[in-house]
């Protein structure tokens, strides 16, 4: 645009512009960014999931920055939290949010999964994406796990008892590690203090390094194509580009998810129950969290099968069979020919989907 | 290059036309309107709450800190030539008992840089250790050092086995 002619604003924008970009190299980060391109076509949808996760993810931060501002661990950490959920002005609302949002985020990291998974986005070269994948969903597991303890309220404290039977059935060194963890035999103010650390600190400090590893690998590699679009030729296959249209599209995946996050998180305020109490019987239905109940059920489910040890011995076999499986998928699957659809591992993917959400349900069940 | 024409065209798509660019400008700006006012709903509708969650101990302070009267129990019965130091809302205060017999009182919080004086009854004066001012004893003027005005002083009423401070 001829200078004479451009409005005053626009020049002094540029001249910032310019002065960024000597020092910043913003230009070349933007040429690369709208080379960047997102195959588009029918199962764009599942494209999004990720970046849903990390939606979430950044809520729980800032949340959980906010939750820190009231909480204190340790004895008090009821007292605090009561105070957060009904003493605070929006403390019920902060609370909420970072409750529900964690729930939505594991449900979101589970439909990238399986989506990943379905896709075949493991296969060479993205295998690394998928055990950076395995392991930021370990994360998020322990994340929930550790957070869920921190009100110390009833349900808190004994699904945090029932879960931690987890960990302590595995063989020989189940009961020392999770003494370690848990601070002795019992769940009392020394749980909350270390599982506090290990919920703010620890993990943090471990999920960011995976979780850029992560992001850096899809800059890498470029979003997988599924096997029917692998199929067509060069020529069919459309894309969009990332920056703008993508982003925005993803900036618009965000917005409705901030919505249901703000609907569920202000219309069905989490609860806080009575204050745990280790002489208290446990209350009527006990359970972990949804995404800890298909495990809780096949541990319960063999342990009936199989009285004693042998009951739990096989239930963590089996978990750990079925992981150990689910991590290397990329050597069994390794064939990216095009086309080639592999439809065995279809089938064990479906039949973990339809056996993991079978399981749970079986769980809810029978409380 | 981030600028609006790049957003403009997620919003419009690619137009071209000579003859449209006025209308599609009004188009756009409205375009733009509607987007802005929305991102204020909502930066609104996050913000309002989490500044009333941070704000909820400076607002109760203020609401502890807006008392007028405060009643020492007891107080009638401090020593000659002694201090009770007291909370008066949120703030320290100090209850003197002169020699004379008179009771004084008087917010502790030096005038210069607010930290808590002190009652130096062999010097029968108020001290504040921070930057060394020095306060008269009974009246709460400041005698010298940087201490730029007086101190506070209360109303002070003695009745039986209490004593009442309230704001002059």
């Amino acid at each position: 645009m001829d200078a004479s002619l451009s409005p005053k604003p626009e020049a002094k924008k540029t001249r910032i512009y310019h002065w960024l970009d000597e020092r910043l190299g913003i230009e070349g980060m933007l040429v690369h960014a709208k080379e960047k391109t997102v195959p588009s076509h029918k199962h764009q949808f599942w494209y999004y999931w990720g970046g849903i996760s990390l939606f979430f993810f950044v809520v729980q931060v800032l949340s959980g920055i906010l939750l820190l501002v009231y909480y204190r661990p340790g004895a008090e950490a009821y007292e605090s939290v009561r105070q957060i959920t009904y003493d605070i002005q929006f403390g019920w609302l902060i609370r909420s949010a970072h409750s529900w949002s964690a729930n939505l985020m594991v449900f979101a990291v589970f439909v990238h999964m399986f989506s990943v998974f379905f896709m075949k986005a493991y296969r060479r070269p993205r295998e690394f994406g998928w055990w950076s994948g395995l392991g930021l969903l370990g994360l998020t597991m322990v994340f929930g796990f550790s957070g869920y303890l921190l009100p110390m309220d009833d349900l808190a404290y004994f699904a945090t008892k029932v879960g931690l039977e987890i960990p302590a059935s595995i063989p020989l060194v189940g009961t020392i590690v999770t003494d370690i963890v848990r601070g002795g035999e019992e769940i009392t103010a020394v749980t909350t203090q270390r599982f506090f650390a290990l919920h703010v600190v620890i993990l943090p400090l471990l999920y960011l390094p995976f979780l850029a590893f992560h992001v850096w690998l899809v800059q890498k590699h470029g979003n997988a194509l599924p096997p029917s679009e692998e199929e067509k030729p060069a020529a069919e296959r459309r894309t969009i580009r990332f920056f703008p249209d993508f982003l925005a599209k993803d900036f618009g995946m965000w917005l409705l998810m901030l919505n249901v996050l703000a609907i569920l998180a202000s219309m069905y305020p989490w609860q806080l129950g009575p204050q745990a109490d280790a002489l208290a019987s446990a209350p009527q239905g006990i359970h972990p969290e949804w995404y800890f109940m298909s495990q809780f059920q096949i541990l319960k489910v063999f342990g009936r099968w199989f009285p004693g040890a042998t009951g739990e011995f096989l239930g963590i076999a089996l978990f750990t069979i079925g992981l150990i499986l689910w991590s290397i998928i990329p050597f069994i699957d390794a064939e990216s020919k095009n086309g080639k659809r592999a439809k065995l591992v279809n089938y064990i993917g479906l039949a973990a989907l339809c056996g993991l959400i079978a399981v749970t349900i079986w769980g809810y069940w029978e409380l | 290059m981030i600028n609006k024409a790049t957003i403009d065209e997620i919003l419009n798509g690619h137009q071209d036309e000579k003859a449209q660019e006025s209308e599609d400008l009004t188009r756009r700006s409205f375009l733009w309107l509607g987007a802005g006012a929305i991102g204020a709903v909502y930066v609104g509708a996050i913000g309002y709450p989490v500044y009333k969650y941070l704000a909820t101990p400076a607002q109760r302070s203020a609401e502890a800190g807006a008392v007028t009267e405060t009643t020492l129990d007891g107080a009638d019965a401090l020593p000659v030539n002694s201090a009770l130091m007291f909370k008066f809302g949120t703030k320290p205060a100090m209850l003197i008992h002169h020699e004379a017999g008179n009771f004084v009182a008087m917010e502790a919080v030096c005038t210069h840089l607010g930290c808590t004086v002190k009652f130096e009854p062999e010097n029968k004066r108020i001290f504040c250790a921070c930057h060394g001012g020095v306060y008269d004893a009974v009246s709460g003027v400041n005698v010298s050092g940087p201490p730029p005005k007086p101190l506070k002083t209360y109303k002070v009423e003695v009745q039986n086995g209490r004593i009442i401070v309230a704001k002059a």
